[in-house]
């Protein structure tokens, strides 16, 4: 009976819970958005400081978009070609990314790339100097190794979406590589692109992290680096507030460009198949060969040289990181919780009221930078609290709203399903409010809430973005207290603790999303 | 006495009236073509499917807004057990929809399975069963809630034709031990004549009023003969 997408019929359930969730969003946003404007100092206009972080943000951007996407393709396209032993796991480990800590991230790309990393010595044996890993072109290393497996698992979907009919019509019709190109392929790809380089550019518009542990300096400030310095070196806050608005200008305007492009939704499952063409030639087989292996490297060998490095210096770690490494645990949970909190009633309005409201709430968080939350946050408080009391609390509540977006996208359709098959049976039953929520949601929902608190999870277990504008150095946690050892040079103890922390991350995702699998009834 | 008054349905392309009257303790066959909206008819009375317009009484007041609070019980096409729930639970939210069950309860429970045919497998899952006796917790459950209007939407289509007349007969046993009006959806004109004493022919987006069951297959009017093909 739901003739456009939503159920028709009325589900017994208040809106209150769901409408208090988007308000507490709504709130998060734009009042920090106005606690920053009434503070923002415009007096001095924008200085020739300012004017290059805005410069160098929407240039790494769109650098690394672009360059993500088009070493995309060749990888996504021998991914959509060819079976081999492993393909299966090096699609999953695609979507691997997504829940590894920056930070760590980085220290394996300084491993691999940096000046005393595997890459420099291999060019000091012909001869060569050393390069480095710091500055813009480290930003934009750092942002294509996070996105060139989005960029393949989007562009592989669109790939895949090309029935194999159209395969085995072209081979009958005797065409040639050039001809499925031009005729299936490119299509498809003209689709796939443009949606694709706008959700990388909108992720590297507001990457924090990268740009702290790798930028910094005339070349290479992004403009939430400005934010984060004019407000922990300077104590500026009328310019860190300008800064802010400036920050979320740019979010909202890309957004609003995503809005008129199709964009791709990244959870895409069904990516298990090659398809069999019957166009191939050794020299494919070669660049397939070729692309496969450098794709692979590339992801693989910065984290194996960060286990590698971090393993034998574990058990030595220095007490404080252990105890960062707990505080980022209680971070990690409250935020899982608070996320399935606001995730659940939202999900149950989304169901009654239309999609448009999901999106519209991911458009919002992917807009709104963590920085200028935080900053919002930082003014409201700071008059009559000391921030670094509520550092953790706030980096959960920021995390949590961060991660929203991806848990209402594992648990809308699956509440949309749950409510076409039972829920007039529940309504006719009478199961209410909380009793539906106990006796019908919570059980029919089990894997894609153990998904959504394990993403939310490992997210913020991994996050280092609110946490370094608010923590005092006696309360870090795990990723700031890594970047503080590797600000001070102690790289066997920040691989130790990159190793803890990636294992702290994964560790989590795996026990929410099994949490959720196991005795499920089907 | 189950009232429908002028009720009309609109949604897009498709429409539905109706405008009939059932006594209490009558059994009527709802029949007509696929897609013509015997489910929606059923939907519609028991609240699933806002009315555009008109009014559906039960002893002459109007319904409430909740399903749950019509004075009804339904039994789908499937989805009728809910698979994470034993088949006691399943049972048991008929006596209470939070399952807070008292020892009492839970032995009305036992009993009511008991009377389906079904002792002793209260504690399996759903999944467990035949689709014979998913069919028979779904009655159980009817028989807790003992509410005066049955409404089944076509529960037993995807049975054999020996276990589907099983079921109607307990079906036929169940009204006449409580005296509910039943509202039965079918596609088989069979099993109007097995347990109906009346037929309502849903076709062309109108509800017709019920014609007593020997009558209509005797001297079938237009509709019925284009849809029985005779």
């Amino acid at each position: 009976m739901s003739r456009s997408g939503r159920i028709a019929r009325p589900i017994w359930v208040s809106h209150w819970p769901g409408l208090l969730a988007v308000a507490l969003l709504v709130v998060l946003v734009f009042g920090t958005l106005l606690a920053v404007a009434l503070r923002a100092d415009g007096g001095r206009g924008l200085g020739p400081a300012d004017w290059a972080a805005i410069r160098f943000t929407l240039w790494q951007a769109a650098v690394s978009a672009g360059v993500s996407v088009v070493l995309a393709i060749p990888v996504a396209r021998a991914l959509a070609r060819r079976d081999f032993p492993g393909r299966q796991a090096l699609v999953t480990l695609l979507g691997a990314p997504f829940i590894l800590p920056i930070i760590v991230a980085v220290l394996g790309l300084i491993a691999v790339f940096g000046r005393t990393g595997i890459v420099s010595a291999a060019l000091g044996l012909v001869g060569v100097e050393p390069i480095s890993v710091y500055g813009y072109h480290g930003v934009i290393l750092a942002h294509v190794f996070f996105n060139l497996p989005l960029a393949t698992r989007l562009i592989l979907q669109g790939w895949l979406s090309i029935p194999a009919e159209r395969f085995r019509l072209a081979a009958s019709l005797g065409m040639g590589p050039r001809d499925i190109a031009r005729t299936l392929e490119r299509p498809v790809l003209r689709e796939v692109i443009p949606g694709a380089f706008l959700v990388i550019f909108l992720i590297c518009l507001t990457s924090f992290a990268v740009a702290l542990a790798l930028g910094g300096g005339p070349r290479a400030t992004t403009v939430e680096l400005a934010i984060y310095e004019a407000f922990k070196f300077d104590f500026d806050l009328g310019r860190a507030a300008l800064l802010a608005l400036i920050q979320f200008a740019m979010g909202i305007g890309a957004a609003l460009i995503a809005f008129k492009i199709a964009m791709p939704g990244n959870m895409g499952t069904g990516l298990d198949r090659a398809v069999q063409r019957w166009d191939d030639s050794g020299g494919q087989r070669i660049m397939d060969v070729v692309a496969i292996t450098l794709a692979s490297l590339f992801l693989l060998l910065p984290l194996t040289m960060v286990v590698i490095d971090g393993l034998p210096g574990l058990l030595t770690l220095p007490q404080s990181v252990f105890q960062a490494a707990i505080r980022s645990l209680m971070v990690a949970f409250g935020s899982a919780f608070l996320t399935l909190a606001l995730a659940l009633p939202i999900a149950a309005l989304v169901v009654q009221r239309g999609a448009w409201l999901a999106e519209g709430l991911g458009y919002l968080t992917i807009a709104a930078s963590p920085l200028v939350v935080g900053t919002g946050l930082f003014l409201i408080l700071f008059p009559f609290v000391k921030p670094s009391d509520l550092a953790l609390p706030v980096t959960a509540l920021v995390n949590a709203a961060m991660s929203l977006p991806f848990a209402l996208r594992a648990l809308v359709p699956a509440l949309n399903s749950v409510e076409r098959d039972y829920g007039a049976l529940a309504d006719g039953l009478g199961l209410h409010g909380l009793t539906r929520l106990r006796l019908l949601w919570l059980p029919r929902l089990r894997r894609p809430i153990g998904f959504a608190l394990g993403l939310a999870a490992a997210l913020s277990m991994g996050d280092l973005g609110v946490i370094a504008m608010f923590a005092d150095p006696q309360g870090v946690t795990l990723p700031l207290q890594l970047y503080r050892l590797m600000g001070s040079y102690r790289m066997d103890d920040a691989a130790a603790a990159a190793v803890l922390l990636l294992g702290l991350s994964l560790l989590l995702f795996w026990i929410f999303d099994r949490g959720g699998r196991v005795n499920a009834d089907d | 006495m189950l009232t429908i008054e002028n009720a009309r349905i609109e949604m897009g392309d498709f429409t539905l009236s109706a405008d009939l009257q059932v006594p209490e303790g009558k059994r009527v066959a709802v029949l007509g073509p696929s897609g013509a909206g015997k489910s929606t008819l059923l939907a519609m009375i028991a609240g699933f499917q806002p009315l555009t317009s008109g009014v559906i009484r039960w002893k002459g007041g109007t319904m409430p807004d909740d399903p749950a609070d019509r004075p009804i019980s339904m039994v789908f096409q499937d989805n009728n057990l809910f698979p994470h729930l034993t088949v006691a639970q399943n049972v048991g939210l008929g006596v209470r929809p939070d399952l807070r069950l008292t020892p009492d309860d839970k032995r009305r429970v036992d009993a009511a399975l008991e009377r389906v045919g079904l002792t002793g497998k209260g504690d399996r899952k759903p999944a467990q069963l035949s689709g014979g006796q998913i069919a028979r917790v779904a009655l159980a459950r009817v028989l807790l809630r003992h509410r005066p209007l049955l409404l089944l939407d076509e529960p037993f289509g995807a049975l054999g034709p020996a276990l589907r007349a099983e079921m109607l007969e307990l079906v036929g046993e169940l009204t006449a031990e409580t005296g509910a009006t039943l509202l039965m959806v079918s596609h088989n004109p069979e099993d109007a004549r097995l347990l109906s004493d009346e037929v309502v022919l849903v076709e062309g987006g109108q509800v017709h009023a019920p014609v007593p069951t020997a009558q209509i297959f005797d001297d079938p009017p237009d509709a019925l003969r284009e849809y029985l093909g005779s």
